[in-house]
């Protein structure tokens, strides 16, 4: 049965999200599984040249939608772009990453097509031309196997979940006519933090809850400085007002699952739990020793993390010679 | 101002979640139901576009789910909203995404509408879909993940979270737009709140009753082949040692040398 999977890349001012290449590597399986070819498509403005790249992780053809107007991620216009490109090309399945804007185009996308959509993939397997996918519901509480009912079949793969996998194919870059259609929303501006690490891509996560006993959170933002990784927190600090909601790890924030998470000062509710316990390897700083969150960690050391985490900090850095 | 608040009853989040017998959906027995967390920022935010525009017009709450949902409906008018309307209907109880999104519309279809407001996702299902689908069923513009709205002019200015930051997106009314944790801080019900709600108007329909039949909603689209908890993590080690300076020498190590991530 012919076929073709077709994943869409995010681009931001012309750098792709690592998410992207993740949906690639993961497109680039379930392509070789269904014996069909892989397409990317990439939307925005000037990003032509930056898309030839993408032939690394597998693409054998690059869908590149070139257009001043489509600078700005704006979800009618995008979905507009990729329905025109799903008419044309009919691929059975869709892939992208399961980011803030990806999940976007992938719900209103689902509902245009009446394509079947699952969110926020951390596995996909393809059984004898069927293509099945695991994700988690309750907020990671509970795994499900989903099978999928009609095509194309939308898979919005969660952030740090999919293996990055180099193989390089043709990749040749096709430029197409973008099918702008009818558009309401109108970009304003954007205001963002492009030194700052997102939570949900980065490989190590330093979260602190209501231990920290307020806003300085200097200790953590130091440890996660020297991996390049980002800062996380408990709900309660959040709710203290100590960090941004933007910085939230559990079920009613975000789900984390970096290689290394280490929790400071956080009790271990079971939303929190919900939302990073996926990680590869957990450690767990408080001074209570039957704190919840020992049960569920690699690692714990029961102690003050100010006098703790700076030790930690020192540690590391004598290791990585920094 | 006419809103509309899609609503959804969900397990709360402090429910240990079980999988029943059958391994293919999960018991609700002993589980706490609560209004989805996600849709008090979007009651919150209804009842304050409604007080903005001098407290005309109405704040109505829209629901599909069981008999139960009237709760979570009851809740959100005790808070302040107007009236509810609830789909109770055997066929729509195992709905997916699309589905639950098909007969939302059917209803809007037939009501005055300015803005809705819906939570980003529902934290059971976790699928970020349905708001985003009942616009598009509407053909209305939606815009997610919103933490501040301000309409002016028939237009709806929102500050959409993106990763690293927020995205300043306008779009004109009638609009759908989905909340973000910071939107606000949704009220309490007080208690000439929980008093009054008991008399506020509370429909509940059967799909019949909105035009629908289960062929109007389709079939489902997706299907779970089979639900399993995550692999149960065990607690590891406790870090042994006499000053805080020894633990820290001895994880750093068992990070580098064991578990390699360092």
């Amino acid at each position: 049965m012919s076929c073709g999977v077709l994943a869409i890349a995010e681009q931001v001012n012309g750098v792709f999200r690592k998410v992207t290449y993740e949906a690639l590597s993961e497109g680039r399986r379930i392509a070789d599984g269904l014996g069909c070819a892989l397409s990317v498509a990439v939307i925005g403005s000037g990003i032509k040249s930056n898309s030839e790249s993408l032939g690394k992780y597998g693409a054998d053809r690059i869908l590149v939608a070139d257009d001043a107007v489509l600078e700005e991620y704006m979800t009618d216009a995008y979905t507009n772009v990729v329905a025109g490109i799903v008419t044309k090309e009919k691929p059975c399945v869709i892939i992208l990453g399961a980011s803030s804007r990806g999940r976007d185009l992938a719900a209103r996308l689902s509902a245009r097509l009446d394509s079947p959509l699952a969110m926020d993939c951390v596995a996909v397997r393809v059984d004898a031309g069927n293509v099945v996918v695991t994700r988690p519901m309750y907020g990671g509480k509970i795994l499900a196997e989903i099978m999928f009912e009609g095509e194309p079949r939308i898979i919005a793969v969660r952030p740090n979940s999919m293996r990055i996998a180099e193989s390089q194919k043709a990749g040749a870059v096709e430029i197409i006519a973008p099918d702008k259609g009818r558009t309401d929303l109108k970009f304003i501006e954007k205001k963002l933090d492009t030194g700052k690490v997102e939570l949900t891509e980065a490989d190590v996560v330093v979260s602190g809850g209501r231990g920290m006993g307020g806003p300085d959170y200097s200790v953590i933002e130091k440890l996660a400085g020297i991996f390049g990784g980002a800062v996380g927190a408990s709900r309660s600090a959040v709710d203290e007002g100590w960090r941004p909601h933007s910085d939230q790890v559990g079920q009613t924030g975000k789900v984390v699952s970096p290689n290394l998470y280490i929790a400071c000062g956080i009790s271990g509710a079971i939303q929190h739990l919900a939302g990073m316990s996926s990680s590869k390897v957990i450690v767990a700083i408080n001074k209570d020793s039957e704190a919840p969150i020992f049960a569920k960690a690699d690692y714990g050391i029961a102690g003050d993390l100010f006098e703790v985490v700076p030790l930690i900090t020192e540690e590391i850095k004598k290791i990585k010679g920094i | 101002m006419e809103v509309i608040v899609l609503l959804k009853q969900v397990p709360s989040t402090e429910s240990f979640v079980g999988i029943s017998e059958n391994g293919l959906s999960v018991k609700t027995g002993d589980v706490k139901w609560v209004m989805n967390p996600y849709d008090e920022f979007a009651v919150e935010e209804a009842l304050r576009v409604k007080e903005a525009h001098g407290g005309s017009g109405s704040v109505t709450i829209l629901s599909v789910g069981t008999e139960k949902a009237v709760e979570a409906i009851r809740t959100a008018l005790a808070m302040g909203a107007d009236k509810g309307i609830l789909i109770n209907d055997p066929a729509a109880h195992n709905c997916d995404g699309l589905q639950t999104a098909k007969i939302l519309a059917a209803v809007l279809k037939n009501m005055p509408f300015d803005l809705i407001v819906a939570g980003q996702r529902a934290v059971d299902g976790d699928n970020y879909a349905v708001g985003s689908a009942v616009a598009e069923f509407l053909n209305i513009p939606a815009v997610t993940m919103v933490m501040k709205e301000v309409i002016a002019d028939g237009r709806i200015t929102c500050n959409r979270t993106v990763e690293g930051g927020i995205v300043v997106v306008e779009a004109p009314l009638p609009a759908l737009i989905t909340t973000q944790r910071g939107l606000n801080e949704p009220r309490y019900a007080s208690l000439p709140g929980i008093m009054k709600a008991k008399k506020k108007p509370l429909e509940i329909k059967s799909l019949k009753d909105i035009g629908l039949d289960t062929a109007g909603i389709g079939a489902p689209k997706t299907k779970i082949i089979s639900l399993k908890y995550p692999p149960e993590r065990k607690g590891g080690k406790m870090i042994a040692g006499e000053a805080a300076a020894d633990k820290a020498i001895a994880l750093v190590k068992a990070l580098h040398e064991e578990a390699k991530v360092v």
